[in-house]
């Protein structure tokens, strides 16, 4: 018989070097699990859901903490909270757009423990999927989202393959925007990968919103210069103001010189399983002059493509609001 | 009486517990040798159970045994059973228990108990299964409720023509009075619009845990609970035992609000499991559980037909209302919404029609303000639509209809005590500048629109025929023995002060005796129906006047003359001819307890409850004791009413609807506590936004199963969904008919609150119905960007 919200036992490993974390991921593969804020780790397990046989608690390990200044920009720990981002004066006068973002996930409480490296990490919030059905996702080989009568409101608008659950994070559209590259390390070496390869969708892998294998750890996030101090904006549009997912959420940086767009990154999450760049959008607005009618095309083109499911329909004129309003109130 | 308290904020004795952890709530306490249990529920909506087989689960070390419906009282069908025994109606619907040393060991051999069921078709939407030949939410019928015996009940074909429109077939209720048809045709303007109000769970905070030890032959349980005495003799019977057996210990409660009223069959199970291992046991509700097993408030389908005169005045109203009731008996809400419809707008003719649905669902129960808090959000937006048609102010249209004194209820349009609700609009628009916020109804400013709402809520709000009973120690104390619950309403305390006030108690000398069986509790109302307030201090008023007349009768035989030549002064009882004349009340009580009989308890009124009996007997003989029941006349219903107004931000482009301003009023007679009153008034408008913008069950149609079971996927207000302040205040006309002039006001503010974001919502879009609650932000961006909405007219439990 099914048993939920009772946590099953497990062997808890709590190492306090990042090479004994890694050994100990490389011993247990799939067998493992990686645990940092908790967050999206101990709901599973309640649920008996994922019921891995070691848990690696991270969360001692003082090498992923804390933002560094680096010569390229700034480099920050996997473990840094979502809190001490929101607050970080660096990120706030640079990289703003990061700081907006991580102040909109959840509640407070959930801030001071998540961290930056498990908010891009969490998986899906499909309600089928977290009920514990053999769906795509979880190995199995329907979706019962995708159904004319299917809970789908929260679900894709782009690149659906078989699965149609989103992205959930806040502030993954924001490390889009400021085309952030991920540290990813391993008893076999370290790799650094940008968004594109580090968020994935179902046509990649379709159990799976990241490319980081269960030997690998995510240590630090690289934020570039490049988009420091450029005119930033995020909004986040959920049922409610806090503790909760966002419908659709959108994050911009965009250089402007003498009110000429000259360059930009926008980002929208809850709409694809990844994500979502829109390039199309920087395209229509790089050489124009920042302004409503340039945003309302933006909004536009943001969303042609989409197909929406039944409950979500919704989405698509949200979606090209807050694109809009990205575009048009993106400030300094 | 000088109200030296009454009317006076104050700090209730347990806040500090509250707010340090310190408070005990069910969970934390432990007994020697305790073990826990672990329930097994059904993870189907509608199935057969075919057969049970826990040996492997108990070949494990640790377990200890299981309890299954054959060892536990059976009730017959619609009532709600301990454990199911053949059938399981809903996903959660519990069906074993199963103990062992720790929880880890218990969720381990549940998995290994096996069960054969054979899946049976399970339904969600009333209209299926009116509708010939649709499923049954049980094998032995689809309608069920309190008076309305389980039966098969299928309508035509032909009465589902038009999927806009509620199918209105036979009801299972119905009533009238006045001449509908006449009336309708006198009318200038007529409205009719279907509705839905979606149901949803109470999660409340602390989940129904439950730990229960046999001792001396009487069942020692510790729960959840926001009543206290009013539930013992049901927790009694889910036991199988004398109320007089079964000590109840419920000092704390976290949350309730309606599905913790008369105790619940799911608390038997650890008393039970306790009898049969001879152990204490423990068992913990989980957040999933308490989803399951916590009641929701029943859906409403309705349909309503407003007739207004060209000035405004309703002259007839006819209200169909098809109420979802979950698995079994449910609640009686669809009752309570036909006479709020009738008692808030006073119609001339009126006409009430209802139909209560089983559906393969969680429990249904009453939540606060049940029945009325579905109707209102859903008809007040329509008074509104009436008010612009007809050109009438909006508050203006609500004072045309708005009873008083002498307003009526009901099918037999009965009296009420009192009503000031038009006096709670004048106050309330005054406070909130109405005439000069309304100027402002769907503004524009740039993608924002304006809405300014306004919503009335009611709710029956006392009883009488309890009983009271106090005490005076002889270190001086007054006891106030009381048997509500500690809801978090505060009223154990409130109403403690009306003795306290009569009997010239300073508050630091008042004791207040509550939340366990054993200090002696009398019969009270449930802490439920915003009764206990009213009721309360009533049976507070008359077991204080037995005291006094105790207090003069001891006066006059130990210093001499006649009772009525005393009176009571600060704590003391003192001749009236020489001042200096006087006795202590701690001297009365050592003098009440030398005297024994009728001053020490060892005698008791006839006329008190059984349980009120067993109270006195176990503090006879301890200090001078006041008991008597609630005798006092009380004609008619108590209404509770509010009004609440709000002004709202609706964002064109995201849907969102920002609360700027919210302020509410209440008729609830004299103000007994006034900190209390606000905080009702606050947290039921918080509610109401609940009801109103976020809150419903959602469930996948083809497979039964629930997708806002945890707090995060439920959506219940969050602080940055509230506005910061909501302003408050209260007529203070005091009500006739109670001792101290009080009314009951828990439940209305939610209703209100509700229907004033409703209303705005109208407002800001030009007076655009959405019928349906909660309005989410698809709804708003669907109707705003001209797209069809995504949900079917009628359609319940769904997205």
């Amino acid at each position: 018989m099914i048993v939920k919200d009772m946590m099953p036992t497990f062997e808890l490993y709590q190492p306090k070097q990042l090479a004994d974390a890694l050994s100990l991921l490389d011993r247990h593969r799939a067998d493992g699990w990686k645990l940092a804020g908790g967050n999206d780790s101990l709901s599973w397990f309640k649920e008996r859901i994922k019921r891995p046989k070691a848990v690696i608690d991270i969360s001692g390990i003082t090498e992923l903490k804390g933002i560094r200044e680096t010569p390229d920009g700034i480099e920050i720990g996997a473990l840094t909270t979502l809190t001490e981002i929101e607050r970080s004066p660096v990120i706030r006068s640079n990289y703003r757009v990061l700081a907006d973002a991580a102040r909109r996930v959840a509640a407070p409480q959930i801030r001071n423990t998540g961290t930056l490296g498990g908010n891009v990490s969490q998986d899906a919030r499909c309600l089928y999927y977290r009920y514990g059905l053999p769906c795509y996702r979880a190995g199995g080989n329907t979706c019962f989202a995708d159904t004319p009568e299917g809970v789908n409101r929260e679900h894709a608008l782009f690149d659906s393959d078989r699965c149609i659950a989103v992205s959930p994070s806040d502030t993954a559209p924001a490390l889009v925007a400021l085309d952030a590259k991920f540290v990813i390390r391993s008893t076999k070496g370290e790799r650094v990968i940008g968004t594109e390869e580090f968020f994935i969708g179902p046509k990649v892998d379709i159990t799976h919103l990241t490319s980081v294998q269960p030997n690998e750890l995510v240590t630090a996030i690289r934020i570039p210069k490049t988009w420091a101090k450029a005119h930033f904006y995020f909004e986040k549009v959920a049922d409610r103001d806090s503790w909760d997912f966002a419908l659709v959420n959108v994050a911009a940086a965009i250089v402007v010189n003498n009110g000429t767009i000259e360059r930009s990154r926008v980002a929208c999450g809850g709409v694809s399983a990844v994500p979502r760049r829109l390039t199309v959008v920087e395209e229509v607005i790089q050489g124009k002059s920042q302004d409503a009618n340039i945003a309302k095309l933006a909004g536009q083109s943001a969303v042609r493509g989409a197909r929406p499911v039944n409950y979500n329909q919704f989405k698509v004129p949200l979606m090209a609001n807050l694109v809009t309003r990205a575009v048009r109130d993106a400030t300094a | 009486m000088a109200n030296k308290l009454i009317g006076q904020n104050f700090v209730p004795h347990d806040v500090v517990a509250k707010v340090t952890g310190r408070a005990k709530y069910a969970e934390d306490f432990r007994a020697e040798g305790m073990v826990f249990c672990k329930l097994l529920t059904s993870p189907m909506p509608h199935a057969k159970i075919r057969s049970i087989d826990p040996s492997e689960a108990l070949k494990m070390p640790g377990v200890l045994g299981i309890l299954t419906a054959d060892d536990v009282p059976q009730f017959p069908p619609p009532q709600r059973p301990i454990l199911q025994k053949d059938e399981v109606f809903f996903i959660g619907d519990p069906i074993l228990a199963l103990a062992a040393v720790d929880e880890t060991t218990a969720a381990d051999a549940l998995e290994k108990v096996k069960i054969e069921f054979q899946q049976l078709p399970h339904v969600l939407d009333p209209l299926d299964s009116l509708y010939p030949g649709g499923p049954n939410a049980r094998s032995n019928g689809n309608v069920a409720a309190a008076q309305i015996n389980l039966q098969t009940v299928k309508w035509q074909a032909g009465d589902f023509y038009d999927d806009s429109k509620l199918p209105m077939g036979k009801p299972s209720e119905e009533w009238s009075y006045g001449d509908l048809d006449a009336a309708f045709k006198a009318s200038k303007l007529v409205i009719e619009e279907s509705f839905v109000t979606a149901g949803y769970s109470h999660h409340s905070m602390e989940p129904r845990t439950a730990m229960a030890y046999w001792q001396g032959g009487k069942c020692f349980l510790y729960g959840s609970n926001q009543s206290h005495t009013a539930a013992v003799p049901n927790i009694a019977r889910y036991i199988g035992i004398e109320p007089k057996d079964l000590v109840f210990i419920a000092e704390y409660c976290g949350g309730g609000f309606g599905s913790k009223i008369p105790g619940y069959p799911i608390m038997a199970v650890p008393a039970l499991m306790s009898k049969k291992l001879n152990r204490p046991v423990m068992m913990r509700i989980t957040r999933i559980e308490e989803y399951s097993l916590g009641t929701a408030r029943p859906t409403f389908q309705g349909h309503v037909k407003l007739g207004f005169r060209e000035d405004g005045r309703l002259l007839a109203a006819d209200l169909y209302v098809v109420q979802e009731n979950g698995p079994d008996i449910g609640g009686g809400d669809f009752r309570s919404a036909g006479n709020a419809l009738s008692f808030v707008y006073q119609p001339t003719s009126m006409r009430f029609r209802a139909i209560p649905v089983l559906t393969n669902t969680p429990l249904r129960g009453p939540q606060r303000g049940p029945g009325e808090n579905q109707l209102v959000p859903a008809i007040e937006p329509m008074i509104d639509k009436a008010a612009r048609e007809l050109k009438i102010d909006r508050v203006q249209i609500r004072k045309i209809n708005a009873p008083d004194n002498s307003g009526k209820i009901g099918a037999d349009q009965g009296p009420v005590t009192s009503a000031f609700i038009k006096e709670a609009l004048d106050k309330g628009a005054t406070m909130f500048n109405w005439e000069q916020r309304k100027q402002r109804s769907g503004q524009k400013n740039g993608n924002k629109l304006v809405g300014i709402g306004v919503g009335q809520g009611y709710h029956s709000a006392g009883s009488n025929g309890f009983d009271g009973l106090l005490r005076i120690t002889p270190d001086g104390k007054l006891h106030v023995h009381t048997g509500v619950g500690n809801l978090g309403t505060y009223s154990h305390s409130a109403t403690a002060r009306v003795p306290a006030d009569l009997l010239n108690v300073a508050w630091e000398n008042v004791v207040i005796e509550r939340g366990d069986s054993r200090l002696g509790l009398p019969w009270n109302s449930p802490q439920a129906g915003s009764l206990t307030a009213s009721t309360e201090s009533r049976t507070n008023y008359v077991a204080a006047m037995d005291l006094k007349e105790k207090l003069l009768d001891i006066a006059a035989q130990m210093l001499g003359g006649a009772a009525a030549d005393y009176q009571l002064g600060d704590e003391r009882v003192v001749s009236k001819a020489d001042r200096s004349k006087a006795i202590t009340y701690a001297q009365a009580a050592q003098k009440a307890i030398d005297l024994g009989g009728k001053y020490s308890g060892k005698e008791a009124p006839a006329d008190i409850n059984p349980v009120t009996k067993d109270g006195v007997q176990m503090i006879a003989g301890t200090g001078l004791v006041g008991v008597a029941k609630d005798n006092l006349p009380r004609v008619g219903v108590t209404p509770g009413l509010t009004v609440t107004f709000a002004e709202i931000e609706l964002d064109t482009e995201t849907g969102k609807v920002a609360i700027k301003d919210m302020l509410c009023v209440a008729d609830c007679g004299t103000v007994l506590h006034p900190q209390g009153l606000a905080h009702q008034i606050r947290g039921g408008n918080v509610m109401g936004i609940g009801l109103a913008q976020l809150e419903r069950h959602v469930y996948d149609p083809k497979l039964g199963i629930p997708t806002t079971v945890l707090l995060y996927q439920a959506k219940l207000p969050g602080y940055l969904d509230v506005p910061a302040e909501i302003g408050w205040g209260a007529v203070e006309k005091p009500d006739p008919q109670n001792p101290v002039g009080v009314k009951g006001v828990g439940e209305p503010p939610q209703g209100s609150g509700a229907a004033a974001i409703t209303t705005a919502i109208a407002d800001a879009l030009g007076g655009h119905l959405f019928n349906r609650t909660p309005v989410s932000i698809d709804m708003i961006l669907n109707a705003v960007n001209g797209r069809q909405q995504a949900h079917k007219p009628l359609q319940v439990n769904s997205v």
